[in-house]
């Protein structure tokens, strides 16, 4: 079994960097990168009635694209530079979503990049990367 | 589709242009007296049916019937409404969910979306309507009819959940019209089909009547008082337009905001209502005798204690909609491999919506002293309509905002948003009921889905323009007829719950269903 570097992935600048460096982390240590990609989802938000009847429809196309335009490519992409890679793209809320798959994957790391938000921003939203520090079960790298 | 939907909507606005020019010579104020007629005249027999005593008695059928039948499956289920009440909330804060299965509609999502549709103005003007006809003692028989009405509901959602359909693309559709048909053909029972059909010619006028004109028409009546009166076609034209845009024009971003400020004008609502009995604390005992009193009594209303109760059950029935079948499409949505436990979510909603937040109002309205008595005999006093006076004169709407105005004095503003916003969210819903009811008959497609907003649209403008009691019988009968057909469909269905039930408490205490958190 390798030692699995989690890389909280959305296909923004901040999440490449992060990738970039669980890459070089996986190249020197050994391991593998795990591409984790979260929908952001509340099961208590409010839908309309169409919505609703649409929702199963609309889940199954936003996964199909999520792995298909974001996912797939990136992963061919770290798999040719001789880095085992794989994947996961669920739903909920992010932070707490990644702190899951670390705990079910006996992950040695969580990696995310920082996007930088002002500093009011952050305090009415919250930032999954302070949350991640907060919060995550092993050890967490935040890119900047 | 969009060259479909300009030309309609060209139509409509010249439609809208047409009746705004022609009313300009004459006085504004005819239009909708000639509305208010034509519609009295053209619905009367169906009011007069619906609403037709049983012979030798005062009682109305429809309300017997409606007792009758949430008593049965209160009964055939063992007063299941009581029995479960802590698993329902277990499962609605997901704590049987699949993780695997978020991003799918939640047992939450389900209910918040059947309670969008059905609190609204039944709690507000509804409840005002019963205890100004029916004294303090209506809400008793309102708060019995609430908790007697989980178990319809409880046993309607149930069905919807197991005989919806799901289509290769992974849309689902459920509701009384698809378990009558595939249930009663699982039974080997004729006539499932035709009272599908029947269950969608009401479901379409309930949507047009309860679900579309009462609500234009309490709306109305609420910006009118704030705004000073004006012609009532004009509110009419205005929500026929933005309803129009939402469910024609597929703009999602009204009914979005209007989905996200709904809850919160709801809990701002209930919270005021709560703050006004906290602060009067002392008279809630008062004002729960007068409610018990006069559910015995009548306390000197026109039809005494049965005057009373056939208000109760009528303002219960429309206000939660249990036994009508709306609910079923609603619920139907939700992702479970269980369709009881969407059953058990959904009693909540009766719960939520009568017991609570309807007996709020009415405690309310009676500890404001907004219904006035004779001091000498504790009497009601009864003005000449046969209604009980209220203190300021006002009816409907107006008497929750003038009860809730005697406190605080800003609030009618506040309330003027939330009529808005909850008559906005009813006729959405509703709109989407009525579509699933009118596809049912017609087939699914664009131009057939078309019609049916064009005239869901069409009357809001009649709905906003007729006087209250015209739309107000209208709209019950409507609502009621899907009831009688719906109520008839459930007592050949039940049997099947009651298995479903069985299998599924059998398991959950054996252990096999179990927790995720």
């Amino acid at each position: 079994m390798s030692a699995k570097f989690i890389v909280g992935y959305d296909g923004s600048d901040a999440s490449e960097r992060a990738l970039d460096f669980a890459i070089g982390r996986v190249k020197l240590q050994g391991g593998a990168v795990v591409l984790v990609h979260v929908l952001e989802w509340s099961p208590y938000s409010f839908l309309t009635p169409s919505e609703l009847e649409e929702r199963h429809k609309r889940r199954t196309e936003e996964l199909e694209r999520a792995e298909k335009a974001l996912i797939a490519p990136v992963l061919t992409k770290v798999r040719a530079q001789g880095v085992e890679a794989e994947s996961k793209i669920r739903y909920g809320h992010i932070a707490e979503t990644i702190c899951k798959i670390a705990e079910e994957m006996g992950a040695v790391q969580i990696v995310i990049g920082r996007n930088g938000h002002t500093t009011l921003g952050s305090r009415i939203f919250g930032s999954v990367a302070g949350h991640l520090a907060q919060a995550s079960p092993v050890p967490c790298t935040i890119v900047p | 589709m969009t060259r479909i939907s300009l030309s309609a909507a060209k139509a409509v606005l010249a439609a809208m242009a047409a009746i705004f020019l022609s009313s300009m010579p004459a006085a504004a104020q005819s239009i909708d007296e000639t509305v208010n007629r034509i519609f009295a005249d053209s619905t009367g027999w169906f009011v007069s049916f619906i609403f037709a005593s049983i012979p030798g008695t005062s009682i109305s059928w429809i309300v017997v019937w409606l007792v009758v039948a949430a008593t049965v499956f209160t009964l055939y289920f063992g007063f299941i409404q009581f029995r479960v009440i802590g698993h329902s909330l277990a499962l609605v804060s997901g704590k049987y969910s699949d993780p695997d299965d978020a991003g799918e509609v939640s047992h939450f999502q389900a209910l918040a979306t059947a309670l969008s549709g059905t609190v609204g103005l039944g709690n507000i003007a509804g409840v005002a309507v019963a205890v100004s006809i029916g004294g303090a003692g209506a809400t008793f028989w309102m708060i019995l009819a609430g908790l007697l009405g989980m178990a319809s509901k409880f046993t309607e959602c149930t069905l919807g959940v197991k005989y919806r359909n799901e289509y290769p693309d992974g849309r689902v559709s459920g509701g009384p019209m698809y378990y009558l048909t595939k249930g009663f053909a699982e039974r080997g029972l004729p006539g499932g089909k035709f009272l599908a059909v029947l269950f969608s010619i009401f479901c379409v006028l309930g949507a047009l009547g309860g679900g579309n004109m009462f609500q234009a028409n309490q709306a109305h009546q609420q910006l009118s008082g704030v705004l000073g009166d004006y012609p009532g076609w004009i509110t009419g034209v205005v929500f026929a337009a933005i309803v129009f845009a939402v469910i024609v024009g597929g703009i999602k971003s009204i009914a979005r905001v209007t989905e996200k400020v709904v809850p919160f004008m709801g809990v701002l609502y209930v919270g005021t209502a709560l703050v006004i009995i906290l602060m009067n604390l002392d008279m809630v005992g008062a004002a729960f005798g007068q409610i018990f009193n006069g559910a015995f009594t009548g306390n000197g209303i026109v039809g005494g204690v049965i005057g009373a109760l056939i208000q109760g059950f009528r303002r219960a029935a429309f206000s939660n909609e249990a036994g009508v079948g709306s609910a079923a499409i609603a619920h139907s949505a939700v992702r479970t491999k269980e369709p009881i436990t969407e059953g058990f979510v959904s009693l909540l909603e009766p719960f939520i919506d009568t017991v609570v937040i309807c007996t709020m109002t009415a405690l309310v309205i009676i500890i404001t002293g907004q219904l006035v008595t004779d001091p000498e005999t504790g009497l009601y006093v009864i003005n000449e309509a046969g209604q009980v006076t209220t203190a300021t004169g006002a009816t409907g709407v107006g008497l929750t905002s003038a009860a809730f105005e005697s406190a605080f004095s800003w609030f009618p503003y506040i309330l003027v948003v939330a009529v808005v916003l909850f008559a906005f969210s009813t006729m959405l819903s509703w709109s989407y009921y009525g579509l699933k009811a009118w596809t049912f008959m017609f087939g699914e497609g664009q131009a057939q889905e078309l019609t049916f907003k064009v005239i869901f649209c069409i009357f809001i403008v009649i709905g906003a323009a007729a006087s209250l009691g015209p739309v107000i019988d209208f709209s019950d009968a409507a609502i009621f007829a899907m009831a009688v057909v719906n109520i008839a469909g459930l007592y050949f269905l039940m049997p099947i719950v009651k298995r479903e039930l069985e299998s599924y408490l059998r398991r959950l205490n054996s252990g096999e269903i179990k927790r995720f958190k």
